[in-house]
């Protein structure tokens, strides 16, 4: 058994598992903290909704589906101008930080956009009859009664950013993904190869389960 | 208290929802909308809190116009009208207190005004013990109680009401329809009540509109409108809820009697029957209630002695067709 993970480098393997999780933490932190505002305004200028706008929903929905369709791998090259301006270096957890999140915050908003639409019409209809502003609406019936789906949204994502994670890795990010190419590809090492693998897969499971916990703990249906 | 002035209202299609409608609705009726799907029933209410905004027209609540007011004036007026719907639309993330302060918190209600007025509301719909459950927990017809408990929780003058019992069994309506009786009786609210049924209207409604493709084709009191239906369209409701059925065969004279309120207690056909030596066969009847008066409505087969007589008779005691 030792043998086989002759290869395998616990230390570091430590180190990468910490990168990748500073990179999700990081990365993930900042994509609801944008991608949530976003979401809600584009439920809201959505076709008749409070800030009904064509346009600029219209102009939202196309900036969000352009992100959306550039492939990762290219979204982190075109932004290392912007990466650099941003972080002072194009390298390490910091360098992939913004790629990850330009790349994970509109499909985030997309998905809370739809939470929200899921959210009852009359159940909307009846807050709105009490006199709500756009902003009660928002707070205290929008938000509450979409969170469950809000809550699966963000493990979606949390997973989707570990796969983006693991690319980032290619191009000097660190982590796990690094790992797995430099020695498991790169060298052939399969030992780091499977190591990697089953921890990113221990990761995912655990983010799985913890998302649908909360799910669950927070339907009221 | 509401006033619709030539009310047209279109979503884009090919014809109105509402298609001018003149309306008047005093304080402290129960005031019933009956229509078929697609009517326009919903449409009308949704004007009163400023929900839709009328195409053309006005509507008057307490004589402001409803489409003239800037967001906060609409705002204070959707405090001062309740709405309850056939959904229930509760808040599935709320508990059924949480559901009920819902209003009092965005009217910007003290915590103290809100731990005292809840309770009082649950208790009024009868769900005193329920503060603590989540909607998902409950009942249609408790469901239905928490919609009103929280549409009362601002003491609104007005309360809306779409299709209110629609999802709900005929018993659970009943208790339902009763709770809406009691409001209208202690606090003088008045309730604009939309259904399908005709059988609701007759239950809790003074006054009714019927509507039809959106045009208001009989406006009355429910005892008119009822028992003395002019529009086809009301005939054709009113035959859906089982009156006005053709009778069974028999060829003979056949007349149909309406008798009103005490004219029920009468024993107008043993006594005509003497009288006249004319039998009278019953094909069809029925004697029901309105809200505060009563009914019958009897379908006669007349057989033998002097049946002209017989038939001027029961005209003095009803209407006879
Ligand atoms: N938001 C809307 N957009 C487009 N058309 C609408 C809208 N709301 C209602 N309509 C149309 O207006 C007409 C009247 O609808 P309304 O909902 O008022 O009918 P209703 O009498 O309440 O019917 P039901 O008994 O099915 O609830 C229908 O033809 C409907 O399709
Ligand atoms: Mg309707």
């Amino acid at each position: 058994m030792s043998n086989f993970f002759e290869n395998v480098d616990w230390a570091e393997i430590a180190q990468a598992c910490l990168d990748t999780l500073t990179m999700l933490g990081g990365s993930l932190a900042l994509t609801v903290l944008l991608g949530l505002p976003l979401g809600v305004v584009l439920f809201l200028t959505g076709a008749g909704q409070a800030w009904e706008n064509r346009w600029s929903h219209g102009a939202m929905a196309f900036g969000v589906n352009l992100l959306r369709s550039v492939p990762f791998i290219i979204l982190l090259i075109v932004m290392i101008p912007l990466t650099v301006l941003l972080m002072g270096t194009s390298l390490g957890v910091a360098g992939a930080i913004p790629p990850l999140v330009v790349g994970a915050a509109p499909f985030f908003a997309r998905l809370v956009e739809t939470a929200l639409r899921e959210v009852d019409r009359n159940t909307v209809e009846a807050v709105q009859a009490m006199g709500a502003t756009t902003r009660d609406l928002v707070f205290r019936a929008l938000l509450p009664e979409a969170l469950p789906g809000i809550i699966a949204a963000t493990t979606v994502t949390a997973i989707a950013l570990i796969s983006f994670t693991a690319m980032a890795g290619a191009v000097g990010a660190g982590g796990l993904g690094d790992l797995a190419i430099r020695f498991g590809y790169q060298r052939f090492q399969t030992d780091v190869m499977l190591v990697t693998v089953v921890l990113l897969l221990v990761l995912v499971q655990f983010l799985q389960a913890a998302g649908d916990r909360l799910v669950r703990h927070f339907t009221r249906k | 208290m509401i006033r619709l002035e030539g009310v047209h209202k279109a979503f884009g299609g090919t014809h109105a929802a509402l298609a001018g409608v003149d309306l008047e609705i005093a304080r402290g009726e129960v005031f019933g909308i009956i229509g078929r799907s697609g009517a326009g029933k919903s449409t009308l209410v949704r004007l009163l809190n400023g929900l839709e905004r009328p195409t053309s027209g006005r509507v008057l609540v307490d004589g402001t116009d409803v489409a003239a007011l800037d967001p906060a004036g609409l705002r204070a007026l959707r405090r001062r009208v309740g709405m309850i719907f056939q959904n229930f639309g509760l808040l599935s993330s709320r508990t059924v207190s949480g559901n009920v302060a819902l209003p009092l918190r965005i009217a910007g209600a003290s915590k103290a005004e809100i731990a005292a007025k809840v309770p009082a509301l649950l208790a009024r719909v009868g769900l005193a013990d329920h503060g603590g459950k989540y909607p998902a927990q409950l009942s249609g017809g408790q469901k239905q109680r928490v919609g009103i408990a929280r549409a009362l929780a601002t003491d609104p003058e007005i309360l809306l009401c779409d299709e209110a019992t629609s999802a709900l069994d005929p018993e659970t309506t009943r208790s339902i329809l009763a709770l809406i009786a009691d409001l209208n009786r202690e606090l003088g609210l008045t309730i604009v009540f939309i259904t399908h049924e005709m059988d609701v209207v007759r239950q809790v409604c003074d006054r009714v509109v019927v509507l039809h493709a959106g045009r208001a084709v009989e406006t009355g009191t429910v005892a008119d409108v009822f028992l003395r239906p002019q529009a086809s369209e009301t005939r054709a409701l009113i035959d859906e809820s089982g009156e006005h059925a053709e009778p069974i065969g028999f060829d003979g004279p056949i007349v149909r009697l309406t008798l009103h309120g005490g004219a029920v207690l009468d024993p107008v056909l043993t006594r005509i029957a003497r009288d006249t030596g004319t039998d009278f066969i019953i094909l069809d009847g029925r004697i029901g209630r309105l809200k505060d008066t009563s009914f019958g409505r009897l379908t006669l087969g007349l057989l033998g002695g002097d049946t002209a007589r017989a038939i001027a008779a029961l005209r003095e005691k009803g209407d006879v067709e």
